[in-house]
């Protein structure tokens, strides 16, 4: 467990949370990235800026915590550019399919204690083991 | 206006904490699915921390007359476990394994700059908008 980070996991998970309550009582609805995503779909011209902006403030949020503490940490993935499509190709179309991902249905739904987002969010969580265990040993 | 300045704060703070937990970096995601000596549980302990705050948030917010900067709450009812949440899920799950990028850190992971993960994002952008167009044409299912 050599790559373990408890303290960082921690408060970082914490300040995800924070973003979710904030959401929660400015806009009214669960902060789950792909619905916010999916929402773009409904083509309603009145209800695009602030997920424009969202997307924006996740990528320049993430900018500023490199910049400010995690300037020796990088980011590394294995994949060839065909795995990456076909991941992002699943990854988009499960989401729609189950109505959320990790943040709307691992946090935020589980938080409301909704049994479709824990049968959901335990399905994915297996599906990604299984796939993960099958494709180091491949 | 409101609306938009939230979204951007809320943006801000996900995005930091994103990478604050390192789930920004896919070896973390693949490292928690990864069973062996070299296990690492720290997406558990993300999800701890997250849902630590949001259960009490979703407990206690809601019982205000209105959000802020919005008319009702729109928290989904649903209840019904049906094909569509199911074989999502697997789909999802099997997308997330591969690469270890879900979408919230994916789309922040655009800013360390690597052309990869806008190949994801864009696929990602892609299969969401597929998966749109069959529900609303070819699959309606009581949610």
């Amino acid at each position: 467990m050599e790559n373990f980070t408890p303290i960082s996991s921690l408060s970082g998970g914490a300040i995800i949370g924070l973003a979710v309550a904030i959401f929660l009582y400015t806009h009214g609805r669960p902060a789950g990235v792909s619905g916010i995503l999916i929402g773009l779909f409904t083509w309603q011209k009145r209800d695009y800026a602030w997920r424009i902006i969202f997307f924006i403030g996740l990528i320049l949020g993430t900018l500023i915590y490199r910049l400010s503490f995690g300037f020796d940490e990088t980011i590394s993935m294995y994949e060839s550019p065909i795995l990456l499509i076909i991941s992002g190709l699943l990854v988009g179309l499960g989401t729609a399919f189950s109505g959320g991902c990790t943040s709307g249905h691992g946090v935020c739904g589980i938080s409301r204690l909704s049994p479709r987002s824990i049968i959901a969010t335990g399905i994915f969580i297996l599906a990604a083991l299984i796939t993960v265990t099958i494709t180091l040993r491949v | 206006m409101g609306k938009n300045v939230s979204a951007l704060c809320v943006g801000l703070i996900f995005g930091f904490g994103l990478g604050l937990s390192q789930m920004v970096n896919p070896e973390k995601i693949i490292g928690f699915f990864n069973l062996s000596d070299a296990w690492d549980p720290s997406l558990a302990f993300v999800m701890i921390g997250a849902l630590a705050i949001s259960f009490i948030a979703f407990r206690y917010i809601p019982k205000i007359k209105k959000p802020l900067f919005s008319n009702n709450f729109e928290i989904p009812e649903g209840k019904i476990i049906n094909t569509k949440l199911i074989l999502g899920a697997i789909i999802f799950g099997v997308g997330w394994g591969i690469s270890g990028f879900c979408p919230g850190p994916a789309i922040s992971s655009i800013s360390y700059g690597y052309f990869e993960t806008i190949i994801f994002v864009g696929s990602m952008i892609m299969g969401a908008l597929l998966g749109k167009i069959i529900i609303n044409n070819f699959w309606k299912e009581k949610t």
